[in-house]
Parts: C-alpha cells; structure tokens; sequence
C-alpha cells in the first residue's frame, strides 16, 4: 500500500514561500491568483495491507516525525 | 551489427584520428561501455589535451611545496607538522543549467578534493562572474548560484570566507563558478591516490549510484549550444549532509592506518577514479559492479561507469581491514562495499550480472591521451592610453561615489551574508577586505587567502594580465602580513580550437608564469574550463588565482580599516595614472579599450616585500592593496572599513588630478601609519616609492579642493546596488 | 562545572562550543554521539548549532528523536541545565522542551551577521553575566531562524518572564523580536545567535562569554 501525507502550514501561520510563490505568479501576468499556500508532500510505500491499520500508522507517523503540529496540518491519501 | 556506428562515436566526441587510436589500443573494436569509459577519459575536463602543453610551463616547486598538480589538490609545508592543502574548481556550465545544484555540487567536489587527502577543509572561497546585470538570466542565476553555494559549505560547517562577483556581458550565456577549499592537515598524515598492493580489497564509500549526471565531463568540455538548457537530467544534485558524514567518516578512517589510497569520484565518476588509482600505481583491477550500492534499478554497466552521482569515494584498503573501516561507515550510516581486488595484470576488467562487460589495457589508456599543440595566434597589441587623452570629470567625489557602486566595485554584503564565514571560530578577516584570515586552530599561525582575475587586462593584453592577476593575489595576501605561499589556477577560457582563444590561453600562462617565478608563488593546484563560448561568443579569458600565505603570528596582521584618526595615509609604488582598461573608462568615460596596466614584476617584489616587514614589524597599522579604480576606491574602502574619513593631499605632479586618482598603476599599496618619517627614511632605503597623502580623520573624505563626500554618503552608494537589483521583481521570460 | 555537548550527525558548531566551555571551566568538556543513550553526570548539556540531519523534513525535527534525546529530556526534568543554540534551540522546540517552533526566515534567505540583542531576564545562570536591558552584540547563521508561537504561547512567556533576548533589529521575522527563551523552570535556554561565535576578541568581539562563565560559577 502506498501513503500520500501533504503537510500544510496551518492557516493563520504565516507562509513567506507561499507569499514568494504568489508573487511570482503575479509577476508572471496569472491574474486571478488569490492565496498560495506551499506545502509538503511524502510518498511512503507500506507493508501493511490493512487499511485501518495502515491509516493508523501513518496518522502516527505525522504527529511524531512528519508535522509539526504547533504550525502545520496534515491529511492522508491512502492509495492500494 | 556493431553497435558502434559512427553516430555513436561522434556522439562520444571522437575525432576519427582518436578513434582510431582507441582501436589501437584496444586491438579490437571496443563495446559501448568501453566507448563510454575512453570517452570521458579522454574528454577535455579529465585529459586537459588541449592545455596540458602550457600548463607544463609553470613552475610548481618550492622548497615548501609537499604536493604540486597532479594529486587531488595541492600541499603546502606550514611548519610545526602541520600542511595545507588546497585547490580552485570550475562548475560553470552545470551552474548555467541549474544554477542552485550545480553551484551546490561544485562547493561539495572541492571539498572532496580537499578532505580525500587527509585534510578537514577550513575554509571555503568562490570566484563568481556572471553576465550584464540587464541580461534576463542574470539576477536567477545570482540568487540560485549564491544559495547553492551557501547551503551546500553552510551544511558542511566549513566557514565561507571570501572570493569575488564580477558582472560582464561576455559571461551572459556562459558564467564562472569557481569554488575554492583550504584544507589543514598532518604534513605526515597525508593520502594520495596511487593504488598499490595486488590483492588489496577496492572499496567504494559513501551515497548510492544513481542515473545523475552521466557524461557531465563531456559536456564540460562542449561548447554551449542551443538545446543545452534541456540537458537537465546531466545536472547532479547535491546532498550536503552526505557529504558531512562523509567527511567525518573518511577522516575518521585516517586517523587510522587502514587506508592505502583514495580517490573522489568527482567528473567521470567511478571510471575516472578506478582509472587514475590504477595508473598511478601502475597496477591493474578487477571490480564488480553488481557490488556497487545503486539508488536506481537496472542500471547497465555503461550508467554505472559513467554516473556522476556525488558524495562518493574509492579506497584501496590494507588487507583485513575492511571489517573496521565498515564500522566506520556504518556508524556514520554510509553505504561501504567491496566492490573489486588489485591485480598485476595492468588492465581494468569489469564484471556485470556474471559477464565481462568491460577490459580495458589501463596504461596505454592513460598515457596514449591525446596532446594536442593547437594552433594559437598571439593577441594584438592595444593601443596605450595617455592619461591626457581621458577626459577629466566635472566632479571626483561624484565619480568616486558613481564607481563604489557599480556593480562590480560595490558591497557584496548581500552575498556574504548568506554564507556561513564565522563557523569553526577561526575567521579572524572576514569577508570584504583584501584576504580573509583564518587561524590555524589552536596556535598562532593564521592563512591568508583570497581570489583574484582581471579579465578586462586578459582580454586587452593575456600576457599582462596574466601576471597582473598572480601579482594581485600576491599583493592581496601580502596586505594582511601573511607572506604568500603558492596558488590554485582556474583557467576559464573559450573554445581553444579558435587560434585566437588559445592565443589567450597561451598569453596568460607566459603571463602567470613570469609572474610565478618572480614572486616566489608556485602553481600546486588547478583545473582548466574550455569551450566556455555560447553561440560563437567567448567569455573573457579569466584565469581565476586562488593565493595563500601563512602569517606566523597572527596578532601582527592588520586588515584595510582606518584604524584611528591622526595617522598618516602613505601611497606605496609608483603612480603614473594608467587609465588605459582601467573601471574609470568602462564605468566613466564609457570605453573598454586600451593596453591595461604593465606589472614590474621587480617593483612587485620589492614593494610587497617592504610592506609586508612593516606590517610584521608593527610600523603600519592598516594596509589595503590597490586595484580596479586605483587609489581613490583604495582610501574609500578603508573609510568604509573604518568608519572614518581622511582629508588628501593630491600629489598627482603633472598627472591630471582624475588620472592619479582612478588609474590603476600595479605594485601599490595604502598604509596608515603613526610614524611617517621613519617609514619614509626605510622606504627611501629600500627603493620603494613612497609618499606621504593625507591624514585620517573626521567622517568626510577630501579629495582636494571642494572635493569632499562624507563616509555615510560614501557607504549608502557602496551597499545599495546589490540588494537593489537582487530585489528588483524577476522578469521570468 | 562539568559539561557535555551533543553530537548529532552534521553537527557544525560541536567543536566551536566544546572550545569555548573549555576555556571558561578550564576542564574538558564530553562529546555525547546522538545515537547514544547516557549522558555522564554533568552539570550542563549542550546542544550546538549546525545542519542535524541537513535540516531535511524540519530543521531539528529528525534529532528531536534521536535515541540521546530521551536521557537529555529526562536530565532536563531533573534540573539538570540545557542549552540550545541555533540548531539546539530548533531540536528544543521539536522535542517539546520548549513552546513554538522556528520557521523560514521572513526573508527566505539564509543570514549569517552580527546582531545586536537586549537582555531581557538576567536571573537566571544562563544570563547572569549580564545585566537586565542590556545590549549584547552575538551573531546569527540561520535559515530558520523565524520564531512562532500561538497568541496564548506567547502571552505565557511574556508574562512568566521567559523571553531570554530580543533581537534590537529583527533579522528573521522573530515574533515579539524573540531571540531567546526559557522554560518554565529556567534550567532550558534556546537562543538563534551563537553566544560561542563571540567570545574572542580576536574574532571581533566577547559578548558571549558572560554567558559561559556565568553558568561556570553558578553551577561549579
């Protein structure tokens, strides 16, 4: 099974990369660009083939190691 | 069918006369992994064909010299068993293609360079010239290039402590990224690459190979074409935190006995490292690669040979021990393998899922490298400049405050501060002066060290302007106190197929050779870059000098800041207003045109050498090395430095006042000093021009008569280019 | 005053730290390999600047987990003084020693100068060598230097008194101006600048060392 984790900067947190992304795009004459949020994204393989278990896993994953939980959210895809 | 077609052997970069050679030797026609190997073996960047000839001319011995080219990088004798060890590298066109890994990996295979010969890299330098600062490139190559350089040395915790950014329009498609590391070492712990011992286990260490970079040698030795910017995937991408454990690791694996030689993997990878380990020590080797750590799958022996996937290393290992040398690695969590055994057989024979997929004869490979004598026309003569014939400005202050900002005369603060130059607690110069300083941990001794090119005087004049740059970085290290040891070269030039371009070469190197003996200042290091051209359009001929010297007590050292008010501002050298290629007439006058100034390499000497004794003698209590913009750029950057103004005397005789100000007359420096009579006396004494031009003080800088600028006016135009364009909104075309 | 200083893989300022403690306790410091478990009986553990794990993921995340932190944590519980410094101060915040955490800086480029702080707490060992409202003049290296915590985060550690130094000039985006904090307790101190970088006068200044003979005399 494979996880797709994307780690987000909490809205309110402010986002200087996605500020300089937004600019950019601006810059580059995309009109209509409103608020631009950089993120991460993980891509992990698993053993696992229980899907409860898998999501437990990973939801675990992300509040030790793959998030900070003070500044960013997190959300799973889980992909057979 | 073979499948060595004649597309395939063009591809590689085969003239037919070289191939022919390569079935020579070979006996046979060779497969496509053999194609491959003498392909990158025989490129311009792991050959040096073309300048090998020139490069044989400058002198590389002193008695302090432990190790001249030809190594990894160069060793030099500090005494107390201590040795530095050091070297210049280009990573131009992949820092073109991918401004950020290609700067990134270039700082990371120097420090290779420089770590794989025993020594921790103490300090890190870059040479950067990119193009107009109109061009549409230039400010992302800037903003990539500097990031990569700071990111991949700041990892590393090896302080950044100096260099130089320069912006022409001829490096618009093709900029310089010429990265520098000094390393301390044992003088009698050093590890060089000649394999030896039949039967001694080949090791590789450090990252995985991948697919990166393969024929990244070629394609530094091809000029620039229309669809280099889809070459992409040749750029490499670096891993700073690899590359830290893996400095710690080899280090570690030093302090012990185990190792017999080691080699980077740098351009060509593991062919070239095999290859080099093997020929030096005149032995043969046998590898397997199914042993070879591989990041990607299915990879052929062809990819394996030819990757340039970075953070690597090969060792030959004393027998039995590679079972400790594994704990090593293994603790610093890096792959270790086993990967082939020595022979007697002088050939290299590599193995593949079973099969022999590569034999190669290694020393005819080596030595049957082609030399070529290419054909090189001398460069004409430019036309001298009188001073009288450069109009005169309606204001010098004016002028002075137009120059300090110009972009390649103003603050590269913005640069600097992004690098990491105070890491280790050594870096006792900082960036922005003459030489940064940087003591030897834990004793007195400090280095001196500093990077210098004048392309302009190249281009009007190779042979001048090569001695002037040798004589510059001589001049620079001197300024400290520190007596200057020997130098790195980086020769940046463009096709040498063109008579003209190897004119250049040529003239250069009879230039830095003259200048070499002069000064007592050996070559021990280098790396030559060619075909530096795109669409037909050469850069600047710029070889780039990397100088070190030793100041035995550092205390003694001074940097270019006015130190106090009230001393004596003393011009050293001889001034004769040479504005001829001079920054007054690019910048000013608007003319690139005219013979640059002659070096006397005598009077370099004697100037330098008096100096110097002043400065160790504890007689002069700033000195700063003049050069591009002459005096009048000097006496503002020590204001600057110093916070601190002076009011000047003009001494210009029957120079015009503009002349004696911003020409750039060689062998000149600026001192303060408390004790001006004595030091006049001594310099009288010596046959050192000298004179006595003004006193510091205040917070203006007089020039003259209703000539005056204030230190905060002066210091605004010096720092505000640089952010200014850096921040200007990118055009993205 | 015995002290250790912990090594994580790309450590950078481990020796430059273990020079300057030396020099001030005139006694050689331990060097604690992250993957290890115990720490010797010291009275002070550091935690240095540098590029743990090449700041992937999040600068100081990855060695918040190494196996040495549960013993650094369990020291700290214990009273046992902590410092972090830069890199330090980023694995404190990761390892929940210390509230918030240390984003980009606001300009997004790495910044390596001298910076002028004020002494906002002089009461406890760390900061005792200075006195309070006092400029010090430490330099920062940082990417990451930019420090955020929640409204309630913050309005805690003003009104504890936990905020260690503010930056005169904000560098990074530093909310409040914070350079440095406590804990509750006043035995942790995370800082960005890099108090072992000054403490020389040959390397142009030696405002960092107050900090390091203080915690000499108050925990010898």
């Amino acid at each position: 099974m494979k996880a797709k984790v994307y780690v987000t900067l909490k809205i309110g947190v402010l986002d200087p990369q996605g500020k300089a992304v937004q600019h950019a795009l601006h810059a580059l004459g995309f009109e209509g660009v409103g608020d631009v949020r950089q993120g991460k994204f993980v891509e992990i393989e698993l053993d696992e083939t229980d899907r409860a278990q898998a999501e437990r896993a990973v939801d675990e994953m992300c509040r030790q190691l793959l998030a900070n939980t003070v500044i960013e959210d997190y959300s799973i895809d889980l992909e057979d | 069918m073979s499948e060595i077609t004649p597309d395939v052997i063009a591809s590689h970069g085969f003239t037919e006369d070289e191939y022919e050679e390569v079935l020579r030797i070979m006996g046979r026609e060779p497969n496509l992994t053999e194609l491959g190997v003498f392909s990158v073996m025989w490129s311009e960047h792991c050959s040096y064909k073309s300048s090998k000839k020139w490069l044989k001319t400058l002198p590389t011995e002193a008695p302090w010299v432990i190790c001249g080219p030809g190594e990894n990088a160069g060793v030099i004798d500090i005494g107390d068993n201590q040795a530095v060890i050091f070297k210049m590298e280009s990573h131009n066109h992949p820092s073109f293609i991918e401004p950020y890994q290609g700067a990134a990996t270039g700082v990371g295979g120097i420090m290779r360079d420089v770590f794989t010969m025993g020594a921790r890299p103490i300090a890190n330098l870059n040479a950067l010239r990119f193009g107009a600062p109109e061009h549409r490139k230039t400010r992302h190559l800037v903003a990539g290039v500097v990031a990569g350089i700071g990111d991949y040395g700041n990892c590393m915790g090896v302080p950044t402590v100096g260099g130089e950014c320069e912006f022409h329009a001829s490096y618009d498609g093709n900029i310089l990224v010429n990265a520098m590391t000094v390393g301390l070492a044992d003088a009698g712990n050093i590890f060089y690459s000649a394999a030896a011992g039949v039967g001694n286990p080949v090791v590789y260490v450090g990252s995985k190979t991948g697919r990166d970079g393969i024929h990244g040698a070629t394609m530094a030795s091809a000029e620039f074409c229309e669809d280099s910017e889809e070459k992409r995937p040749t750029v490499q991408v670096g891993d700073p935190f690899t590359e830290k454990l893996l400095l710690e690791a080899c280090l570690e694996l030093m302090a012990t006995d185990a190792i017999v030689a080691i080699q980077d993997m740098g351009a060509a990878g593991l062919t070239s490292s095999s290859f080099e380990m093997a020929s030096k020590g005149g032995v043969g080797i046998e590898m397997d690669l199914d042993q070879v750590p591989q990041r990607e799958e299915n990879m052929t022996a062809y990819e394996m040979l030819l990757s340039e996937s970075q953070e690597r290393m090969l060792m030959v290992l004393q027998p039995g021990k590679e079972k400790m040398a594994r704990a090593v690695f293994e603790k610093w969590e890096l792959d270790f393998a086993v990967v082939g055994t020595l022979t007697d057989t002088g050939r290299m024979v590599i193995r593949h899922q079973g099969e022999v997929v590569a034999d190669l004869p290694i020393d005819p490979l080596a030595s049957a490298s082609p030399e070529y004598n290419r054909p090189w026309t001398p460069t004409p003569a430019a036309p001298a400049i009188s001073p009288a014939d450069v109009p005169a400005p309606d204001s010098l202050t004016g002028v002075l405050k137009t120059l300090i900002g110009t972009p390649d005369l103003c603050s590269k603060r913005w640069i600097w501060e992004q690098y990491d130059h105070m890491v280790m607690t050594d870096t006792i110069g900082r960036p922005g002066g003459d030489a940064a300083l940087v003591r030897v941990h834990g004793t007195k001794k400090a280095l001196a060290m500093s990077s210098d090119c004048t392309p302009r005087y190249c281009l009007a004049d190779p042979v001048q302007g090569g001695r002037q740059t040798v004589a510059e970085s001589w001049r620079n290290v001197t300024a400290t106190g520190a007596t200057p040891l020997a130098i790195t070269d980086n020769m940046n030039f463009g096709n040498p197929e063109k008579p003209e371009i190897m004119g250049q070469f040529v003239g250069c190197i009879e230039g830095m050779r003259e200048a070499c003996m002069a000064l007592d200042y050996p070559v021990i290091s280098g790396n030559v870059s060619l075909y530096n051209e795109t669409r037909g359009t050469a850069i600047c001929p710029t070889p780039t000098i990397g100088g070190v010297g030793l100041i035995e007590d550092s205390a003694k050292a001074v940097d270019s800041a006015f130190p106090a008010e009230g001393q004596a501002i003393i011009l050293i050298g001889e001034t004769r207003g040479h504005l001829g290629s001079s920054l007054y007439l690019r910048e000013i006058a608007g003319g690139e045109d005219g013979a640059p100034p002659p070096v006397d390499l005598a009077a370099e000497r004697r100037n330098g050498d008096f100096v110097r004794g002043l400065i160790l003698a504890g007689q002069a209590t700033a000195c700063h090395d003049l050069s591009g913009g002459g005096l009048a750029v000097a006496l503002a950057e020590m204001a600057m430095a110093g916070d601190m103004g002076a009011a000047i005397e003009p001494a210009n005789g029957d120079l015009p006042l503009h002349a004696w100000l911003f020409g750039e007359d060689q062998a000149r420096y600026l001192l303060t000093v408390g004790d001006a009579e004595s030091v006049l006396a001594a310099a009288a004494e010596a046959g050192v021009p000298a004179a006595v031009i003004g006193t510091t003080g205040a917070k203006e800088l007089t020039l003259g008569k209703n000539e005056t600028i204030s230190v905060a006016d002066l210091k605004t135009a010096h720092e505000v280019w640089l952010p200014g364009f850096m921040a200007a909104p990118d055009t993205f075309e | 005053m015995k002290a250790a200083v912990i090594v994580f893989p790309a450590a950078t300022s481990d020796r430059d730290t273990k020079v300057c403690l030396e020099q001030s306790t005139g006694k050689p410091v331990h060097m604690v390999w992250h993957g290890d478990t115990e720490i010797p009986d010291v009275d002070l553990i550091v935690l240095p600047g540098g590029f743990s794990y090449g700041d992937y993921l999040r600068c100081g995340a990855m060695a918040s987990h190494s196996p040495i932190m549960k013993e650094v944590k369990s020291r700290a519980k214990q009273g046992v003084h902590v410092l972090g410094i830069c890199n330090g101060f980023q694995i404190l915040c990761e390892s929940g020693l210390l509230p918030g955490v240390l984003m980009r800086n606001a300009g997004l480029k790495f910044i390596c100068k001298d910076v002028d702080l004020r002494v906002e707490n002089d009461t406890t060992p760390f900061t005792r060598g200075y006195g309070k409202g006092q400029a010090v003049r430490i330099p920062v290296s940082h990417h990451d230097g930019n420090y955020f915590a929640d409204d309630a985060a913050l309005e805690k550690l003003e009104d504890e008194g936990r905020v260690a130094f503010r930056y005169l000039a904000n560098p990074n985006g530093s909310r409040a101006d914070i350079a440095g904090i406590l804990n509750d307790k006043g035995n942790v101190l995370g800082m960005m600048p890099h108090p072992e970088r000054l403490a020389d006068a040959q390397l142009g200044g030696t405002d960092g060392r107050p900090m390091f003979d203080a915690l000499t005399e108050a925990l010898s």
